[in-house]
C-alpha cells in the first residue's frame, strides 16, 4: 500500500431540511467548495469516485449515488455506492482510501448526503430501526434510542456513570458548536436543562440525542504525485481501522476485552466484554488503526477526535472504546474535562479542560446527522483542523486546535455493528 | 420561486419467510419459549440462530425456563411511528439462567420507576397469536 493524501473537502450547512435544494444540488455544493479551496486541481485528475448514503426509504430513489455522479460531471469513471448504517460516511472515506492506497486510482471523491426531512421524525426513527432484526428486535418496539436506553443503563450499573456526566457531553458538544456555522443545533446548555428536556427514553432525554438532519459532505483523497501537484497543506491518512458486531444487541457475548497495547489483561480482570455497555467493533477499529499509524498510547499522542455521538451516552462508551481511559472511566473523563475545548467558558468546573478535545466540531449532537455525509463531515474539520485552516472556513478561530500533530475520526453504525476508525496526520 | 411540495403516498404488503427460524414462532403459541444449543460447542443462545456465532456448527431447539431477570431496561416515551400509540412502553434485555445470550423483550405490568437490574421476571404468552416476537412477553415475577 502506498501513502494516500486528503487534499481537500467541502460540506453543506446541515438543516433540519433544505427544500429548495435536492441532494444532487447539496453533494455539488460541497463539491464545488473543495474544488475551490485546491485552484490547482482539476477535473481530469479524478479517477472516480465513492459515494455514500445510508437510506433507500428516506431517499425513495435507489441508486441515487449514480444521479450525484451524473450531477458531479463525473460519468463515465468509476463509481460505486457504500452503505453502512451510521458509519456509512466512514466507510466511504475508507473506501476511496482503499482505492487510492492500492494504486487503482490516483485520485477518489469521497462524497455523502442524507435527506431526512423527507418524513416526519417518528416515521424517520421507524425508518431507523429497521436497521435492527425485523424478527426479533424491530417488532419489540423497534427504535434506536430505547435501545441506546438500554445499553447505558447497562453501562451505569457496571460503572456508575451518571446522567449528569451524560449531560456534560451535551453541554460540551452544543456549545462547541456555536463557533461552527455548519452546525444545525448551536446552543447554550446547562447540565439541568439537559436533564429537564424531555424524556425520550429512561435515561435519555431530548438533548442526549442527535437530531435528522440534511446535508452532504464531500473528500478528494489522492496520491503523492497528485497532491504533490495541487496541494501545499496536505493532510495524510496514517491509519485506518473497523470493526463489526453481531446486529442483535441481545447476542453479544460476556467474553474478555480486547486489549490496546497500552492496556494489560489484569486491568480488567473480571470484566464481562462487551457484554452491551461497550462496542467491541469500535474497540477492533481503534486497535487496527493505531497499529498502522504506529500509535501506541492514544491520550499522548492524538491532538483531537471527532467521534461518532448520536447519544451522549454513545461518546462516553466511544471514550474506552478508543483507549482514551480505561473502560468504566468514560464518565470521570467528561468530568475531569479533558475532551472540552480550551478556552470556552462552558459554565462548568473542569480541571483538566481541553487535554484532548473530542468533538470541537460539536458532533452529531449539534452538526445534526445527515447519516451519509456524516463520517466524511468529520473527516472534513479533521482536516481543516490538521491544516490549521478552521478559521478561513468556519470565519473564527475559537475551535483550532492549537499546533494539532494527529487527529482521529470514527464512525458507528447500528448499536456498533459497523465502526470505523481513520487516523489523519498534519503536514 | 418556492420549492413545490407535494404529498407522494407509498405502501407495501411483503410476503415474510420466517424461514428456518419459524420453530420459534410456532413454539411462541404453545407457550413455549425456544432457543438454540450449539450441537458441536455447547454455546446456548436465548435469541435463536441455526448455527452457532462462535464455531459454525448447526445448533439444535433448546427450550428456555419461562423465569428469567431483567439484564437491563428503559421505558421509552417516544418511539418508531409505528409504535407511538404504545408508549410508554418498557423494553428490557432477559437474562436466562443456562443461556450464554439475551433475549429482547418488553416487561407489562410494572412501574417504569420499579424496574431493577436483576428483577425476576416471568415470560407470559398473547392467547390470540400474532405469529410475531410479541407473543410473548414479560411480567414481574
Ligand atoms: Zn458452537
Amino acid at each position: 500500500m502506498r501513502p494516500v493524501y486528503m487534499i481537500s473537502g467541502g460540506i453543506t450547512k446541515f438543516a433540519k431540511a433544505h427544500p429548495d435544494k435536492d441532494f444532487r444540488l447539496m453533494v455539488k455544493q460541497a463539491y464545488d467548495y473543495a474544488l475551490r479551496d485546491v485552484p490547482k486541481f482539476s477535473k481530469d485528475m479524478i479517477d472516480g469516485a465513492v459515494g455514500s448514503y445510508f437510506s433507500d426509504h428516506f431517499t425513495r430513489q435507489l441508486k441515487a449515488a449514480s444521479m450525484a455522479q451524473d450531477y458531479l460531471g463525473l460519468c463515465p469513471k468509476p463509481s460505486k455506492r457504500v452503505e453502512g448504517g451510521g458509519a456509512t460516511g466512514g466507510l466511504c472515506f475508507q473506501s476511496a482510501w482503499e482505492a487510492v492506497a492500492s494504486g487503482r486510482m490516483n485520485c477518489c471523491v469521497a462524497f455523502g448526503f442524507e435527506t431526512m426531512s423527507r418524513v416526519n421524525t417518528w416515521k424517520g426513527n421507524e425508518f431507523i430501526a429497521l436497521a435492527s432484526d425485523t424478527n426479533f428486535d424491530f417488532p419489540v418496539g423497534g427504535f434506536y434510542t430505547g435501545y441506546y436506553a438500554m445499553m447505558v443503563r447497562r453501562h451505569m450499573h457496571e460503572y456508575g456513570t451518571t446522567v449528569e456526566q451524560m449531560a456534560m457531553v451535551s453541554v460540551k458538544n452544543h456549545m462547541n458548536a456555536l463557533y461552527n456555522p455548519y452546525a444545525q443545533k448551536a446552543k447554550r446548555l446547562t447540565i439541568k436543562q439537559v436533564r429537564e428536556s424531555p424524556m425520550v427514553a429512561t435515561p435519555l432525554t431530548m438533548e442526549d440525542i442527535c437530531t435528522m438532519s440534511d446535508g452532504a459532505a464531500v473528500c478528494i483523497l489522492a496520491s503523492e504525485e497528485v497532491t504533490a501537484k495541487v496541494c501545499n497543506r496536505p493532510v495524510t491518512v496514517t491509519g485506518v481501522g473497523s470493526g463489526s458486531d453481531a446486529m442483535r444487541m441481545a447476542d453479544r457475548p460476556h467474553g474478555n476485552v480486547i486489549l490496546l497495547p497500552h492496556e494489560r489483561e489484569s486491568d480488567y480482570a473480571h470484566l464481562k466484554y462487551p457484554g452491551v455497555h461497550s462496542f467491541r467493533g469500535g474497540r477492533m477499529a481503534a486497535k487496527l488503526a493505531y497499529q498502522m499509524a504506529g500509535i501506541r498510547n492514544p491520550i499522548e499522542e492524538l491532538s483531537f477526535v471527532e467521534l461518532h455521538d448520536a447519544y451522549t451516552s454513545s461518546e462516553i462508551q466511544t471514550y474506552e472504546d478508543l483507549g482514551l481511559c480505561k473502560y468504566g472511566e468514560g464518565g470521570k473523563f467528561v468530568e475531569s474535562g479533558v475532551p472540552f475545548m480550551p478556552g470556552v467558558d462552558y459554565g462548568l468546573e473542569l480541571p483538566k479542560q481541553g487535554r484532548l478535545p473530542v468533538n470541537p466540531s460539536g458532533g452529531l449532537l449539534a452538526c445534526g446527522h445527515p447519516v451519509g455525509a456524516t463520517g466524511l463531515m468529520q473527516a472534513v474539520f479533521a482536516f481543516w483542523q490538521l491544516q490549521g485552516t478552521i478559521k478561513k472556513h468556519l470565519g473564527n478561530d475559537r475551535l483550532q486546535v492549537k499546533n494539532p500533530k494527529r487527529g482521529l475520526i470514527h464512525s458507528h453504525a447500528g448499536t456498533g455493528t459497523y465502526i470505523t476508525v481513520s487516523i489523519l496526520e498534519a503536514p | 420561486m418556492d420549492p413545490l411540495i407535494i404529498q407522494d403516498h407509498y405502501e407495501i404488503d411483503y410476503r415474510h419467510s420466517y424461514a428456518e427460524d419459524s420453530p420459534f414462532f410456532v413454539a411462541l403459541t404453545k407457550g413455549k419459549l425456544l432457543g438454540s444449543r450449539c450441537t458441536a460447542c455447547g454455546y446456548t443462545y436465548a435469541t435463536p440462530r441455526s448455527h452457532c456465532m462462535e464455531c459454525g456448527a448447526p445448533t439444535s431447539w433448546h427450550e428456555l425456563p419461562l423465569a428469567g431477570r431483567v439484564h437491563t431496561y428503559t421505558t421509552c416515551h417516544y418511539g418508531g411511528e409505528l409504535f407511538l400509540k404504545e408508549t410508554p412502553f418498557t423494553l428490557i434485555l432477559v437474562e436466562f439462567d443456562g443461556a450464554d445470550t439475551l433475549f429482547l423483550s418488553r416487561l407489562k405490568g410494572a412501574e417504569p420507576e420499579a424496574v431493577r437490574i436483576g428483577m425476576p421476571v416471568v415470560a407470559r404468552f398473547a392467547k390470540t397469536p400474532s405469529f410475531k416476537v410479541t407473543d410473548v412477553w414479560f411480567e414481574p415475577a
